[in-house]
């Protein structure tokens, strides 16, 4: 992303619009957002409001029916090399984690590293200070069934650090989990996201935790309708 | 690495269905390995029965069977006088049978012949062949099969035939036929001509003129060194493009059942390709991780599929009906080539699940249960 711009907001969105079925199923009507770098967002909204489309938009997982949609002031849509932006420019986690089950901790983690050509011995040592910071660093050669749903979730927030990021996209990242994990995960999300300078935009439906970060985005019927 | 274990996660999560393909690329690889083997033996024993002592063959142009060629005993009796011929073998094939052996192949070969001269002699010696009328001699598996033995007269065809000597030789077609003089045998088959004429040069350089000398001189007749001989032989072209073809298909059914076993595999796989996906993994990437499982798989299939191949060629060895009827050694080129084969079959059935697996788009991808 060499065309990146310091004084930009990470995230621009204008006039996203998202659509299936030719239009018959409108799921984004005209979405205008922007996320300053560094800025911790908490994405609110009931079940089918928009929230993950609009991630799987900014992530690059898919395209707006309209609309432009920058990150680090490249347009996804002119993107030539989504490949390298998936690499490089953002992480994602996951409700439901998304790990392979018959692989390690320590396998999951550096599929990324490995993917994006990083040397395995590099790959290693970011791996495991990622491990300590999330408490992981007992559990890397376990495999994914053998652990539990917090640690799960940590294991998806190391894989989705390892090549240092830009932005982390976390969709109900403490849905699948019960309330004490979920909130030892949320406060791990918030300080990796200070502590790694990463943007972090994060579905929710849990008001408390949205709380607890930088700007809560209300949406309904895929609009924003309020901001803090 | 991470590829090559991806690969090996996914065909132990389904063991049966990997066991499966496995097995489906060992019985082409075994398959074809052991009919081609078993065909390139036999065409090498038929063209040992030519090529005995000799580097070359005069037959009629244009027979589809050397059992069809008549070469007249001039012609033989011509080129054995040209200087740059050490000799020249006359020799006529015929088929006879006995009561319980339909197919016996028939030698009419002068007392002078290599395989007259060349056999281990297990009774009676080369200096007694064709001494007498109604003498034939033969080879050590005829004589098992015949349930005969020297100095006893035995039916063949029409006729009766004293057993004047048993030999052995290396070849399984000599070792299971008749040898009769060549005038018995031209009266036994109502022939006047030679099969073929088998030549050994003074000088291997110049085959190349023995063959022009032959060309002007007997228009009707080819003479041809005993590897393009092998090479152009119409039966022996048809035989080996059989068991290519069988063996092919053998590897064609194979290739399907990597195919199955690949297309299914990432069908089960779609949420965890899309999870590849958003982890930066590129088409290539991740169309080298199928690849890399089919090709575990037809190493894997081609490995069993050797072993199993040269268990069954030892086995067909010990069948006493076939023993020193087929050459069952593998030849490495050969085994190279049925394991290349096999690998390309793999790669050709994870096309198709490749190109599928290239498709997926994650957003869908992740919302597959």
């Amino acid at each position: 992303m060499s065309t990146a711009q310091h004084d930009r907001p990470m995230v621009e969105a204008h006039g996203i619009w998202k659509s299936y079925d030719d239009g018959a199923i409108a799921v984004l009507n005209g979405v205008d957002l922007e996320i300053d770098a560094g800025q911790t967002v908490a994405l609110c909204g009931p079940s089918g409001c928009g929230k993950s489309t609009l991630l799987h938009l900014i992530g690059g997982l898919d395209l707006p029916s309209q609309g432009r949609i920058a990150v680090n002031g490249v347009a996804l849509n002119r993107h030539r090399d989504m490949v390298r932006f998936m690499r490089h420019e953002v992480g994602f986690v996951f409700q439901l984690h998304n790990l392979i089950p018959d692989l390690t901790m320590e396998e999951n983690c550096l599929l990324p590293a490995l993917a994006a050509g990083v040397a395995r011995k590099d790959a290693l040592l970011r791996l495991h200070e990622l491990a300590r910071r999330t408490g992981m660093q007992d559990r890397t050669q376990h495999r994914i069934q053998k652990l539990s749903g917090g640690e799960r979730q940590r294991t998806a927030i190391c894989r989705a650090l390892m090549n240092r990021p830009r932005i982390l996209l976390a969709d109900e990242p403490t849905g699948s989990l019960d309330e004490k994990a979920s909130s030892a995960v949320f406060e791990l999300l918030i300080e990796l996201a200070d502590s790694e300078g990463v943007t972090l935009l994060m579905a929710t439906h849990d008001r408390g935790l949205a709380a607890a970060c930088d700007r809560m985005i209300e949406m309904h019927d895929g609009k924003i309708h309020e901001s803090r | 690495m991470i590829f090559f274990r991806l690969a090996l996660v996914n065909l132990l999560r389904h063991r049966m269905r990997t066991l499966f393909s496995i097995a489906g690329i060992a019985f082409s690889v075994a398959a074809m390995l052991t009919v081609v083997t078993v065909l390139q033996g036999a065409i090498g024993m038929f063209t040992g029965i030519l090529s005995s002592g000799a580097e070359m063959i005069v037959f009629e142009r244009n027979v589809s069977d050397l059992f069809f060629s008549d070469v007249p005993l001039p012609v033989a009796k011509t080129i054995a006088g040209w200087p740059i011929v050490a000799h020249a073998d006359p020799v006529l094939f015929g088929i006879v049978s006995s009561a319980d052996h339909p197919i016996i192949t028939c030698f009419g070969v002068t007392r002078d012949d290599a395989r007259i001269r060349q056999a281990t002699w297990l009774a009676g010696s080369a200096d007694s062949f064709g001494r007498n009328q109604s003498d034939i001699v033969l080879g050590e598996r005829a004589a098992a099969f015949l349930a005969t033995s020297a100095g006893k007269d035995v039916p063949i065809g029409h006729g009766v035939f004293h057993v004047s000597g048993i030999i052995r030789t290396k070849n399984g077609f000599e070792d299971g036929g008749v040898f009769m003089p060549l005038e018995d045998a031209q009266r036994f088959f109502h022939k006047e001509g030679l099969s073929v004429i088998t030549i050994k040069l003074r000088n291997t350089s110049e085959a190349e003129m023995f063959k022009r000398q032959v060309h002007e001189q007997f228009p009707n007749m080819i003479a041809l060194e005993d590897a393009e001989f092998s090479r152009s032989y119409s039966q022996f072209r048809i035989l080996k493009a059989t068991a290519w073809a069988v063996g092919g298909c053998g590897l064609a059914l194979g290739g399907l059942g990597v195919a199955n076993t690949m297309i299914m595999s990432v069908f089960t796989r779609i949420r965890e390709i899309a999870i590849l996906r958003v982890n930066g993994f590129s088409n290539i990437q991740i169309a080298a991780t199928i690849f890399g499982e089919s090709a575990v798989v037809s190493v894997a299939g081609a490995s069993v599929g050797l072993i199993v191949g040269a268990v069954a060629l030892y086995v067909l060895k010990l069948i006493p009906a076939l023993d020193g009827y087929v050459d069952v050694s593998m030849h490495l080129s050969l085994m190279l080539l049925v394991v290349l084969l096999a690998l390309l079959t793999g790669i050709a059935g994870a096309l198709y699940p490749a190109v599928y697996a290239m498709r997926i788009r994650a957003v869908e991808a992740l919302r597959f249960e």
